[in-house]
């Protein structure tokens, strides 16, 4: 009898929390319905904040999809959907339980409109409702959203998800949050006086951003305290610009050293003046677009490799190019640097139209593998993961060029050639065929810098224009001839550019750097490392 | 050697020759025929923007030819290039006038190469339709001015980032490419913002030259900008090229539309086509016409463009619509006159009105510029734009901005009597000055 009761119990209990659950979910669905009333950005944001206000896990679901504005509503029967683009329709899904709710073709569902407004009241809203997530990296978000939106109902969810609080690095985040929690609260002033400091420890932009909003209407113990943190964390911010700036200027350095090291070889070792170098480098980037054209419609799983496929690839293509164009004009025009300046301007310009009539005279989109995209901090140093990949890949082209120059017959040849062609070709050199293979190294490498910089720059026809100017200003100022002298060049053309900008703003800068350059190749006409010998008279 | 050279050299400039007489042929021989201009650059930097604007063209005009004409006649399209060159567009416009006695001009992109021509276009008497948002300051008899001015655009774009929907921004950068259009655009900003009362301190304002590459220190420094515990956005009159590096360098940087939104004046779908617009979703972009617009008449522009482009994948944009508005008007305006006479059309125009396709009329005004809804989208995922703002009503081309001190009291008004582009009400006379 007894067992029976208390089964009896057992199952009742049962049934009211199942039917008290099912009441909750019909509560939410009945918030989630209102979204299909909803009118204007206000309307909606009052939804948000009445489902988030439930405290039920559920609602993240709706509030994430509704953020990615994957929220929609069928307009036959007025349900509030998510919804996920498969082609031309929309499969749609339960907006609590995700289960499948059938298709629908775009023309007759309404997505839920969001702007930036009400995705910032969303991803306050999800913060909180986070907080007690399993994923460590999502506490973590949640965390460092709360810390951006304090709010003095947040203290209390915060201490409890602190005292559950595992990872030390979650851990510490929460407690910042809870920080900034404090500080907007009318908690006592110890308090406060306890959260500045643990603000300032953090010592970045937006503990001073915090500490800066904090400090406009505080009493005057905490605005002091707060000041001189800001001051605290304003000089330890200088030191880490000061390391910013020479990092920028390493990074454009880099990029500057791509564009060149084709034209160090072209210009520097054969002394062509090659004006269409810079189409070497846009025919580079459109190998990239069409290798990675190729793989989104064949191979979709291999795009983070599309880089690696593209480069010898534009290194074949450029090359090529460069030859043909040796052995088509140069070669008639040897010694003749006038009428091989303008000849080359004209095969730019031929190369510019031709790939405009092939591909359009519009952009092409070239994604960044996601091995090239976001950044990671360094103390307070954000360093972005393609000017590091790419300051990578100069250096080591540098290096590679610079063993073949040095260590390879095929060096020796080339190098024998420019110094002293006659007798060069007296001792058996093909002098015809290395100037040509010369050549074609030197539109090569530009090639493959194509590569690299249609990571960061436009993929359009005029994508060449803007660094050939850069490039011949490198190899001058470097020494013409002198890979060394293009290394040093680059880096300390870029470095000087990044530190001049913050203070002389970009067009500026840019003007005071060709003065410094114009002024330095009077007093030094050959450039920071000049050729000695007979081969310079040559 | 050098004789095979100067052969191959004397052959390429026979057929170049040969070619550029094929090419002027037909457009001597028929008389039968009305002649419309297109002055687009087809080479050169400008090429990415003006070469869609040519197509564009070139669909109104065959479309106008399957509806039967012109006044009984065809219309014929004459296309020159003027390369990007700015003096060039001054010499391809008195060609196209003086030589193909076109009717009537369409094109332009560039601030300087309107300048450029204009002298052109007053000499010769001849009309010029200008497509493109651009600073103001300006109003001539002979140009029809079918974009945005400063008060279609940028000053309801700054509104709608004050009001609470945009998230109530109380501190601005002012991100620009060095010349004209951007300067212009940026002091009407200052000016509009103090008088909103934003304090000095709070505005920035930085320029980087055309093409610029490296966008590290200026987006760090709108970062460091922003942290100044203020709601933040920065408002960009970066113009063609730079955009994309401008925005992979914001993606890469962590700069989140929900932190600090970017609202860009010359940033449509065609930008957008060359770029992954995931990282971007939320920021702005204020123009009169988005491809997205849900209305039948834009709907079939659209299925039009792709059928007569031949890709579906080619996007629309605004300055497309603004020739689909003016080629509208100036057939409208033919049509009243009854003759191509440009005397007689330029003052037909004033008052004629046109469907765009934003589900409207848009009217040519006194002032030769005309009626646009105002709107503002949010980049999506998938390079289109969400409209999220709308102006209630039509918000007609003011061309003399109200918040500069030279050129608040100056008026346009092309009609008989006045027929005055800078007309001063202050001193009641014609003739002033405007910043430019």
């Amino acid at each position: 009898m007894k067992l029976f009761r208390m089964i009896g119990l057992a199952l009742l209990f049962l049934l009211a929390t199942l039917s008290l659950s099912r009441a909750g979910e019909a509560d939410l669905r009945g918030i989630i319905a209102k979204f299909a009333t909803a009118k204007g950005f206000s309307e909606t944001g009052a939804v948000v904040h009445e489902l988030a206000a439930t405290g039920d896990p559920l609602v993240e679901r709706p509030l994430a999809a509704l953020a990615d504005g994957a929220l929609y509503v069928r307009k036959a029967d007025s349900l509030v959907l998510v919804g996920k683009e498969v082609g031309e329709s929309v499969q749609l899904f339960d907006p609590l339980s995700g289960e499948a709710a059938g298709e629908a073709a775009k023309d007759d569902i309404t997505k839920i409109k969001v702007n930036n407004t009400l995705r910032r009241v969303i991803r306050d809203a999800l913060g909180t409702l986070t907080l007690g997530a399993k994923d460590p990296a999502v506490r973590l978000a949640a965390a460092g959203t709360m810390f951006k939106t304090p709010d003095a109902a947040n203290i209390e969810p915060l201490d409890t998800a602190i005292a559950n609080e595992t990872v030390p690095s979650v851990k510490a985040l929460l407690e910042q949050a809870r920080a900034a929690s404090v500080l907007v609260s009318d908690r006592p002033e110890a308090d406060k006086l306890a959260a500045i400091q643990l603000i300032g420890a953090r010592g970045d932009r937006d503990a001073v951003s915090l500490l800066t909003s904090v400090e406009a209407n505080a009493s005057d113990a905490v605005k002091q305290a707060a000041t001189a943190a800001i001051a605290n964390i304003n000089s330890t911010l200088a030191f880490w610009d000061a390391g910013q700036n020479i990092w920028y200027g390493i990074s454009l350095g880099s990029v500057l050293l791509l564009a060149a090291i084709g034209l160090a070889i072209t210009f520097g070792v054969m002394g062509v003046i090659n004006m269409a170098h810079g189409e070497m480098v846009m025919l580079g980037a459109y190998t990239t677009f069409v290798v990675q054209q190729v793989i989104r419609t064949s191979f979709p799983g291999l795009f983070d490799w599309s880089l690696v496929i593209a480069l010898p690839l534009a290194f074949l293509v450029a090359g090529f190019v460069g030859f043909v164009i040796e052995r088509g004009i140069i070669r008639f025009l040897y010694g003749r640097p006038l009428e091989t300046l303008l000849a080359t301007w004209g095969v730019s310009l031929v190369l510019q139209q031709a790939v405009r009539s092939i591909f359009g005279p519009t952009n092409q989109e070239v994604g960044n593998p996601s091995w090239m995209s976001g950044s990671f901090d360094i103390g307070q140093l954000a360093i972005t993961w393609n000017r590091l990949w790419i300051l990578v890949f100069a250096l080591s082209v540098f290096a590679v060029l610079l063993y073949v120059m040095k260590r390879t017959p095929w060096g020796l040849q080339m190098r024998a050639v420019t110094a002293n062609r006659r007798m060069a070709a007296s001792m058996g050199i093909k002098t015809p065929w290395v100037d040509a293979l010369t050549f074609a190294l030197g539109s090569g490498i530009a090639g493959i810098a194509g590569v690299a910089l249609s990571q960061i720059d436009n993929v359009s026809p005029n994508l060449g224009r803007s660094y050939i100017i850069d490039s011949f200003m490198v190899v001058v100022f470097g020494g013409v001839g002198n890979l060394w002298g293009t290394l040093v060049g680059a880096f300390s053309l870029g470095i000087v550019n990044k530190f001049l900008e913050p203070y002389a703003g970009a067009v500026l800068g840019k003007i005071v750097v060709l003065v410094l350059i114009i002024l330095f190749i009077q007093k030094r006409p050959r450039g920071l490392f000049a050729l000695k010998g007979r081969a310079v008279e040559a | 050697m050098r004789g095979n050279f100067s052969t191959i050299t004397k052959i390429f400039s026979a057929s170049v020759v040969a070619a550029g007489l094929m090419m002027s042929a037909p457009a001597r021989a028929a008389d039968d025929t009305i002649k419309v201009g297109i002055l687009h650059s087809l080479s050169g930097t400008m090429a990415i923007s003006e070469t869609t604007l040519k197509d564009a063209m070139l669909m109104l005009i065959d479309e106008q030819n399957a509806k039967g004409g012109l006044l009984g006649k065809k219309l014929e399209a004459v296309v020159v290039d003027p390369a990007s060159n700015w003096p060039l567009f001054a010499e391809k416009a008195r060609e196209l006038i003086s030589k193909d006695k076109v009717a009537a001009v369409f094109g332009c992109w560039t601030s300087v190469s309107r300048k450029s021509v204009l002298p052109v276009f007053s000499e010769l008497d001849n009309i010029l339709f200008y497509p493109v948002q651009y600073e103001g300051e300006e109003s001539e008899r002979n140009v029809f001015y079918t974009g945005a001015a400063p008060n279609q655009q940028a000053i309801p774009a700054v509104d709608y980032l004050m009001s609470e929907d945009g998230g109530s921004v109380k501190r601005w950068v002012l991100e620009g490419t060095d010349y004209v259009y951007p300067r212009t655009t940026n002091k009407i900003l200052e000016a509009y913002l103090k008088a909103k009362g934003v304090a000095a301190e709070d505005i920035m304002v930085n320029y980087t030259p055309f093409g610029f590459s490296d966008w590290q220190t200026e987006v760090s420094a709108i970062k460091k900008f922003g942290s100044a515990g203020k709601k933040t956005a920065v408002v960009s009159t970066v113009n063609g090229d730079a955009n994309v590096p401008f925005y992979k360098e914001l993606g890469n940087q962590g700069i989140k539309a929900e932190d600090i939104p970017v609202m860009a004046f010359s940033v449509g779908e065609e930008e957008l086509a060359g770029l992954d617009t995931a990282p971007l979703v939320g920021h702005l972009a204020a123009w009169n016409y988005f491809e997205s617009i849900d209305t039948p008449e834009n709907k079939k522009f659209i299925a039009d463009w792709h059928k007569f482009i031949k890709n579906d994948k080619r996007t629309t944009n605004d300055p497309m619509e603004a020739h689909y508005i003016g080629f509208n008007m100036w057939v409208k305006a033919v049509e009243k006159a009854g003759t191509t006479d440009p005397d007689k059309v330029i003052d037909a125009m004033v008052g004629v009105s046109v469907p765009n396709l934003t589900g409207g009329y848009s009217t040519m005004m006194p002032n030769h510029h005309i009626t646009k809804p105002v709107l503002i989208g949010e980049i999506q995922a998938d390079g289109q734009f969400e409209t999220v703002s709308r102006t209630p009503g039509l918000v007609m081309g003011d061309e003399w901005s109200d918040y500069l001190p030279d050129s608040k009291d100056l008026i346009s008004d092309w009609r008989k009597p006045l027929s005055c582009g800078n007309f001063n009400v202050a001193s009641g006379k014609c003739g002033g000055k405007g910043t430019n």
